[in-house]
């Protein structure tokens, strides 16, 4: 299980909203990540918080920086369209790509990049909504509608060759309030590669609400670690702790 | 200062090797320009990707005679992820496609069924150790210092347990996760992505090629 920051970014600021809107400062997203990873996370993910919405695309500069001095696995997503934003994100010093809007525009570009830069380096990106038989998955930081059902979607990223998925509830997204269980669950019966979970973490019980129901591949936090509300050491106990009364699995436990 | 060449062919995460090299203390020159390649001290292939597009490109940019060169030279090289994997025999990926040679064995797709689990292969997972010698570069390593970034759909099998240096766990496959080879090191995990313990098996393999 691996333990993941979560920095969205707006101009040169990590900022933290609720359910991706009403956003807030919490700080440097260089400072922030180089804290986490000698803290000993195991990846961070970068989200350009703006970037899909006005075609920005100003992390580049925060990458570069960031893989100077962190060396653990570095995503970046928002507002990459093109394969040349793609090769530019990874010439950063980015070791994936995660594509949300792209792909529902146009999902060729999921293949492409697999293609291309083999699919571990492709993260699909969903934002799922909550509707009355499913989900519905969102774009543009959870403000546009698609009319994709979030099982068919994920279902087609997989064949178009993404290599991981980044699923985040925008329902629970920076409510602290736990995990959106159902929606973890069915996406992770869908398809056969590793699922991130990304939206709702706030205290250990919402660890056993999730892994009493589905193992995923990984946890996502933001919130959390932005507020000090508990350190990246804390949070791996909690994970390492929750999981054991789940599973026997050494791998999942490692 | 160690002159360490990246080996640049278009795949993949180079900048992210010259960063960790770098912050070992080594000099890391990204290159494809046979002298400067002849030139350095030790040789890192890296790469992420397919089997096949791997050797295209090597085959593109007529690296595999100077590759050959080098690893009889006796200088220290390493292969990390695809780079370690192009040293084999071939790999199935696709279909059938000829390796570097260098070491012997055969890279196919890890055997787990969609019932035992998911592929890609990505985790943090803790290594063991098949040699413990001093010859390797993990050979300081304490045992909370053992675990690593892997990202694989693919591993090395049929590989002779001499050139096996360790293997990692993947719901209960033993996998080859990392192999030597005279003065031939190859890992499966990416060492440049895998915190302070990757960065001290990197500067073990610099002190090597001083």
């Amino acid at each position: 299980m691996r333990v993941i920051a979560r920095l969205d970014v707006k101009n040169e600021f990590v900022i933290k909203g609720i359910h991706l809107e009403g956003l807030r400062k919490v700080g440097d997203p260089f400072q922030l990540a180089k804290a986490y990873y000698e803290a000993g996370i195991d990846e961070i993910v970068f989200n350009d918080a703006v970037a899909s919405l006005y075609d920005r695309n100003n992390l580049f500069s925060v990458i570069r920086k960031a893989s100077e001095e962190v060396f653990v696995p570095i995503t970046i997503g928002g507002g990459l369209r093109s394969i040349s934003d793609v090769e530019q994100a990874l010439d950063s010093g980015a070791d994936k790509v995660a594509i949300n809007t792209a792909a529902v525009k146009d999902p060729s570009i999921i293949e492409k990049i697999s293609a291309r830069y083999g699919s571990q380096c492709v993260v699909a990106s969903v934002q799922a909504k909550k509707t009355n038989n499913g989900w519905e998955a969102y774009i543009e930081s959870g403000r546009e509608t698609t009319g994709l059902n979030v099982e068919d979607w994920v279902m087609r990223l997989e064949e178009l060759g993404a290599g991981e998925l980044l699923l985040t509830s925008v329902d629970q997204e920076g409510t602290k309030s736990g995990f959106d269980v159902a929606l973890v669950k069915a996406v992770n019966q869908t398809v056969n590669i590793p699922v991130l979970v990304s939206g709702g973490y706030g205290k250990p019980e919402h660890l056993n609400e999730l892994f009493s129901q589905v193992i995923p591949s990984g946890i996502c936090c933001a919130s959390v670690l932005h507020y000090n509300i508990y350190d990246v050491n804390e949070l791996k106990q909690h994970v390492l702790k929750s999981m054991k009364e789940y599973t026997n699995d050494e791998y999942c436990c490692s | 200062m160690t002159n360490i060449a990246v080996l640049d062919y278009g795949l993949g995460n180079v900048r992210s090797v010259r960063n960790a090299l770098q912050a070992v203390g080594a000099n890391a020159i990204v290159t494809r320009e046979p002298e400067q390649i002849q030139e350095s001290d030790g040789l890192i292939i890296p790469g992420v990707g397919s089997f096949p597009h791997g050797m295209e490109c090597l085959n593109k940019y007529k690296l595999t005679p100077i590759l050959h060169k080098y690893f009889s030279s006796d200088r220290p090289v390493l292969g990390i992820c695809l780079g370690m994997q192009l040293l084999f025999d071939k790999g199935l990926e696709f279909s059938s496609t000829n390796g570097l040679g260098t070491i012997p064995g055969v890279v196919d797709r890890i055997p787990i069924s969609q019932e035992e689990g998911r592929l890609p292969h990505i985790s943090w997972s803790t290594i063991k150790k098949t040699r413990l010698g001093k010859d390797t570069i993990f050979f300081d390593l304490k045992d909370s210092e053992l675990r690593f970034y892997f990202v694989h759909s693919y591993a090395a099998v049929g590989v002779d347990k001499t050139n096996i240096s360790a293997t990692v766990n993947y719901l209960g496959k033993e996998i080859v996760a990392a192999v030597q080879h005279n003065n031939i090191w190859g890992t499966q995990f990416h060492p440049e992505k895998s915190g302070p313990s990757g960065l001290h098996l990197l500067s073990n393999f610099v002190a090597r090629c001083q």
